[in-house]
C-alpha cells in the first residue's frame, strides 16, 4: 500500500485546513475560501515564478509551526510562503495586515489613475476592487502622476503604461507561453515600463493571453476596446475545435444578442485563467456561428459584472402593509403613472440580454 | 594602536605586486590551508574567529558557509561582493586597488572550504580601473601555481573571473547579484531559496564581502581563537571603516573594534575631529542606508555608556537610541550641515536606486524623495512630515529585500532625531531657502551643468 503523504495543518483567520506540504499560504487559505483569501494582485497560479511583487497579499504569521512556534518577524507575501505544520496565520483578523494592505493600495494608486469611468477594465479590475475593499476615498499624494502615451503592440493588443502596475503577470505570460518573448520590463524602480523589444509588435500565437492576465487596464483588446462595458454583455461559455494543437479551444463569449463583442479565456472565482487560449479564437473568431455555446457563464468573483444577475432570490415580502394593519400605504405619487415607462408589466430579469430603450418604447404602452 | 590585520602590509612599496607580496608573508595561509588542513578544519577555524560579514548585515560568516549544501555533482560557487556601492563606503575599493592578492589569497582560502572551484568577483561597474588590477594579480597567481589546475599539488582547482556590473545599487544585494551575474536584469529574488541551496546558475552559493574573504587569510595566519580575541564580544577582529564628511583626515582605518566613536572621530590617528572646530551634530555610522544619530547620542548609548565602534554598542536600545555597524561607512556631520538636506540627498538615491519590482519600494521612494523636496524647497506643511513617517512605515518591512528598509530608515531617523529641523523648514521657508547654498531650486532631476558661453 502506499504510504500516506503527511498532510500540514494551517489555521488561517482561526479557520485551520489541512494542505499538502508545498503549498502556499495563499493557496492553502483559497481552499478554505470567502473572505479570508488574501487578495492577489501579482501572483497568477497558472504561472511559474509569478508573486511576491506586489504586496497585496501580506499577511501575518502569528505561529511558524508546531516544531517552531516562534512567529515570523515580518508580515510575509502568502503567495511565496509556503506552510509549515501547525501554522497560524492572521489575515483579515490581524490589524496590521489591515494597515499594511491599506499602505499597498495607497501607494498602488499613486501612479494608477483612477480613471475607471473611462477604463476598458471597470468591471474585471482587481485593483477597481481592492481600492474598494481597502482604499480611502482620497489620496494624500499631490504630485503630477506618471503618464505615458497608448502604444500599439502589434495591430490587436493596446498598451497603456499610465495604468500598468508592473505586476510582471504579462512578461511571465509572454515568456512562458509564446515560443519568443518580445517584450519585458525597461528601466529601473519608477522609471521602469513595460516595453518591446524596439518597439516590435506582439504576434506570437498566443500573446493574447496578456490581455486576460493583465489585473488592471493597461493591456487592451483592441478588437474590442470601447465597444461595450462588460456589465452589459452576457457571458456565455463556448468552445469549438480549434486547429491549434496547444490551444484548448474552450472559451467565454461576450455576446450581446447574437453578437460576439469579445472572447476571452475562461477564468475561475479569482479571476485566474483556467486554460490559455490561442490568439485566432480570441481575436478572429467573432462570429456566434463560429463557435458552440455551452450555457450562461456563471461570473461567482464580487465583480459587477455579476451584479443583478439575480440567482435564487427571494422577492421580499411586503411588510408595510403588515405594519399598517392590512392598510394599503397612501403613495404621493405613483411612478409609474408618471413615467409611463417603467410599466409594472415588464419583468426586467426576462428581458433577453441587456435592457434596451426599445423594450420601453412609448408606443407600445398599452 | 589598535592591531592591523588587513591593512598591516598596506604601506609597502609595490605590495599591489606577487613577489612583493610573498615575499612579505603572502600566501602563507593559503599554504597552511591547502597542504596542512582539511576543509572542516579551515571552516572551523573560521567559527571560532567569530568573524561577521562585512557587507553590511554582520551575519557570521562560518555559520553561512556551514549552510552551503552539497549535493552530489552539482557545482558549488563563492562570489566575491566587490558592488560597493553604499554611500559613503568605500573600503572595499582600497582592499582590492593596493592589496589585490589578499583578496585573491582570501579568495583561494574559501573557495578550498567551499569547494567551489569557480569564484567569480563582481566588481561595480564605476571601480572602472580595479578590474585590471585585479586581472593582473590573478595572471600573477595563475602564473606562481596559486589558481588554475591542481594548485601547488593538492589537486585543488580554482578559476577566478572577475565581472563587471552596470553600476546599479541594487546589484550589491546577493540575489540581484547572482542574477546580474547571469547576465539578467539585477532583481532581487524572493528567498527562500537562499543563495547557499540554490544560487548562481541554480547551484549553492555562498555571497561574501571583499573584507570578509580578506580577513580570512589572517585568521588562518593567526588562528580562530586568537583572531576572536581581538575586538570585543560578539565584534571580534578588526573592522576597516570609510571615514568621510566634515572630518580632518577623511580615509579608510583599520580598527579594532575596541575604541569609542568619540575616539574615532576626534583622535589623530583617525578622523583627527572636525574642520575649524566646528561641533559635532550627527553622524551616520554603517553607510547611508543606518539610521542617523545626533551627536548626544552618538557618544553615549542609551544605557548612559560610552558608545563603543562596535556592533553591539552602536545597536544598543534599538533604532530608538541606536544605529548599526552596517558596512563601516562612517559619515560625519558639523553643525552647518542640514539634515533635511542629507535625507533628501539619501531620498534621492533609493528612488532612483529601486529595482522597481515590489510597489511599496518602487512608488513609496519616489513619494518620499518629492515630499521632502518640497519642505527644503520651502513648500512644504507641518502635516509633511506626519506625512512621511506613515510612508516610510509602509515601506519598511513589507518588501521584497532590505533596500525598501534601507530607503525607509534613513528617513524615519532624521524625523525622530530631528524633528526639529524639519519643522523649522516649514515655518521659516524663505531663510530655509537662503541657506540652501545657491542649490535652493533643487530640481528633479538636479539640473545639468551649462557651459558658461
Ligand atoms: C540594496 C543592497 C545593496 C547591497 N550592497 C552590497 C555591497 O555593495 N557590497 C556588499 O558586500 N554587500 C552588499 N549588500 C549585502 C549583500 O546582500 C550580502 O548580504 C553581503 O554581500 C554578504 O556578505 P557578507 O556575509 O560577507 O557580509 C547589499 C544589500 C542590499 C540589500
Ligand atoms: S501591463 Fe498589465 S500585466 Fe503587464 S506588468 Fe503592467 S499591469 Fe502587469
Ligand atoms: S525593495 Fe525595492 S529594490 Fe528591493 S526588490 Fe523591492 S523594489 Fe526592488
Ligand atoms: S500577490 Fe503576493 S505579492 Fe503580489
Amino acid at each position: 500500500m502506499a504510504e500516506e503523504k503527511k498532510l500540514f495543518k494551517v489555521t488561517i483567520d482561526n479557520i485551520s485546513v489541512e494542505v499538502e506540504p508545498g503549498t502556499t499560504i495563499l493557496n492553502a487559505a483559497r481552499q478554505i475560501g470567502g473572505d479570508i483569501v488574501p487578495p492577489a494582485m501579482c501572483y497568477y497560479s497558472k504561472l511559474q515564478g509569478s508573486g511576491g511583487k506586489c504586496r497585496t497579499c501580506l499577511v501575518k504569521v502569528s505561529k511558524g509551526s508546531e516544531a517552531d512556534p516562534r512567529p515570523m518577524p515580518k508580515l510575509v507575501a502568502s503567495c511565496r510562503t509556503t506552510v509549515m505544520d501547525g501554522m497560524e496565520v492572521a489575515n483579515i483578523t490581524s490589524p496590521e495586515v489591515i494597515e499594511a494592505r491599506k499602505g499597498v493600495v495607497e501607494i498602488l494608486l499613486l501612479n494608477h489613475p483612477l480613471d475607471c469611468p473611462i477604463c476598458d477594465q471597470a468591471g474585471e479590475c482587481h485593483l477597481q476592487d481592492l481600492s474598494y475593499e481597502h482604499g480611502v476615498s482620497a489620496t494624500r499624494y499631490e504630485f503630477k502622476r506618471r503618464t505615458f502615451d497608448k502604444v500599439d503592440l502589434g495591430d490587436k493588443i493596446q498598451l497603456h503604461m499610465t495604468r500598468c502596475i508592473l505586476c510582471y503577470r504579462c512578461v511571465f505570460t509572454a515568456d512562458q507561453l509564446t515560443e519568443k518573448r518580445e517584450h519585458g520590463v525597461l528601466g529601473r524602480g519608477e522609471h521602469a515600463e513595460i516595453g518591446t523589444y524596439i518597439k516590435e509588435s506582439l504576434d506570437n500565437d498566443f500573446i493574447g493571453n496578456v490581455i486576460d492576465v493583465c489585473p488592471v487596464g493597461a493591456l487592451t483588446d483592441k478588437t474590442f476596446r470601447f465597444k461595450n462595458r462588460v456589465w452589459f454583455l452576457k457571458p456565455v461559455d463556448a468552445h469549438r475545435n480549434c486547429e491549434n494543437p496547444k490551444c484548448c479551444g474552450k472559451t467565454t463569449l461576450w455576446m450581446r444578442g447574437e453578437e460576439v463583442f469579445r472572447v476571452t479565456a475562461r477564468k475561475d472565482v479569482y479571476g485566474e485563467v483556467e486554460a490559455f487560449i490561442c490568439d485566432t479564437c480570441r481575436f478572429d473568431k467573432k462570429e456566434a456561428k463560429d463557435w458552440v455555446v455551452e450555457g450562461p457563464r456563471n461570473i461567482s468573483r464580487s465583480s459587477v459584472i455579476s451584479q443583478n444577475h439575480y440567482v435564487k432570490t427571494v422577492k421580499p415580502q411586503e411588510t408595510i402593509e403588515k405594519v399598517l394593519d392590512g392598510r394599503k400605504p397612501k403613495l404621493l405619487m405613483d411612478i409609474h403613472t408618471v413615467s409611463e415607462v417603467n410599466r409594472p408589466g415588464i419583468d426586467l430579469s426576462q428581458i433577453e440580454g441587456p435592457a434596451h430603450s426599445d423594450d420601453f418604447n412609448k408606443k407600445g404602452v398599452q | 594602536m589598535g592591531r592591523k590585520l588587513l591593512l598591516d602590509k598596506a604601506h609597502i612599496e609595490g605590495i599591489r605586486y606577487y613577489d612583493v607580496y610573498r615575499k612579505n608573508g603572502g600566501y602563507a595561509a593559503a599554504e597552511k590551508a591547502l597542504k596542512s588542513m582539511t576543509t572542516d578544519q579551515v571552516l572551523d577555524e573560521v567559527k571560532k574567529s567569530g568573524l561577521r560579514g562585512r557587507g553590511g548585515a554582520g551575519f557570521p560568516t562560518g555559520l553561512k558557509w556551514s549552510f552551503i549544501a552539497k549535493p552530489e555533482g552539482v557545482p558549488r560557487y563563492l562570489v566575491c561582493n566587490a558592488d560597493e556601492s553604499e554611500p559613503g563606503t568605500f573600503k572595499d575599493r582600497y582592499l582590492m586597488e593596493f592589496l589585490p592578492h589578499l583578496l585573491i589569497e582570501g579568495l583561494l582560502i574559501s573557495s578550498y572550504t567551499l569547494g567551489a572551484n569557480s569564484t567569480y568577483i563582481y566588481i561595480r561597474g564605476e571601480y572602472a580601473w580595479i578590474p585590471d588590477i585585479l586581472e593582473e594579480a590573478i595572471a600573477e597567481a595563475k602564473k606562481n601555481g596559486w589558481l588554475g589546475k591542481n594548485i601547488q599539488g593538492t589537486g585543488f582547482d580554482l578559476e577566478i573571473y572577475v565581472q563587471r556590473g552596470g553600476g546599479a545599487y541594487i546589484c550589491g544585494e546577493e540575489t540581484a547579484l547572482i542574477e546580474s551575474l547571469e547576465g539578467k536584469r539585477g532583481n532581487p529574488r524572493l528567498k527562500p531559496p537562499f543563495p547557499a541551496v540554490k544560487g548562481l546558475w541554480q547551484s549553492p552559493t555562498v555571497v561574501n564581502n571583499v573584507e570578509t574573504l580578506a580577513a580570512v587569510v589572517p585568521i588562518i595566519n593567526i588562528g580562530g581563537e586568537e583572531y576572536a580575541k581581538i575586538g570585543v564580544g560578539k565584534s571580534t577582529g578588526t573592522k576597516l571603516i570609510s571615514a568621510c564628511g566634515n572630518i580632518n583626515k577623511p580615509g579608510v582605518y583599520e580598527i579594532d573594534m575596541t575604541i569609542s566613536v568619540e575616539e574615532f572621530i576626534y583622535s589623530e590617528e583617525y578622523c583627527g575631529g572636525i574642520p575649524n572646530g566646528k561641533r559635532l551634530k550627527a553622524c551616520i555610522p554603517g553607510g547611508s542606508s543606518v539610521p542617523i544619530l545626533p551627536a548626544n547620542l552618538l557618544l553615549t548609548t542609551a544605557k548612559g555608556e560610552k558608545r563603543m565602534m562596535n556592533y553591539e554598542s552602536l545597536n544598543d536600545g534599538g533604532f530608538a537610541t541606536g544605529t548599526m555597524m552596517g558596512s563601516g561607512g562612517f559619515i560625519v556631520l558639523d553643525e552647518d550641515q542640514c539634515v533635511v538636506r542629507h535625507t533628501l540627498s539619501l531620498a534621492r538615491f533609493y528612488h532612483h536606486e529601486s529595482c522597481g519590482q515590489c510597489s511599496p519600494c518602487r512608488e513609496g521612494t519616489g513619494w518620499m524623495k518629492r515630499v521632502l523636496l518640497n519642505i527644503e524647497n520651502g513648500k512644504g506643511k507641518m502635516s509633511d512630515i506626519d506625512l512621511l513617517w506613515d510612508i516610510q512605515r509602509k515601506i519598511e518591512g513589507n518588501t521584497i529585500c532590505p533596500l525598501g528598509d534601507a530607503a525607509a530608515w534613513p528617513v524615519a531617523a532624521a524625523i525622530r532625531h530631528f524633528r526639529d529641523e524639519f519643522e523649522w523648514h516649514i515655518t521659516h521657508p524663505e531663510e530655509a531657502l537662503k541657506r540652501n547654498f545657491g542649490l535652493a531650486h533643487y530640481a528633479d532631476p538636479l539640473p545639468v551643468p551649462q557651459p558658461v558661453a
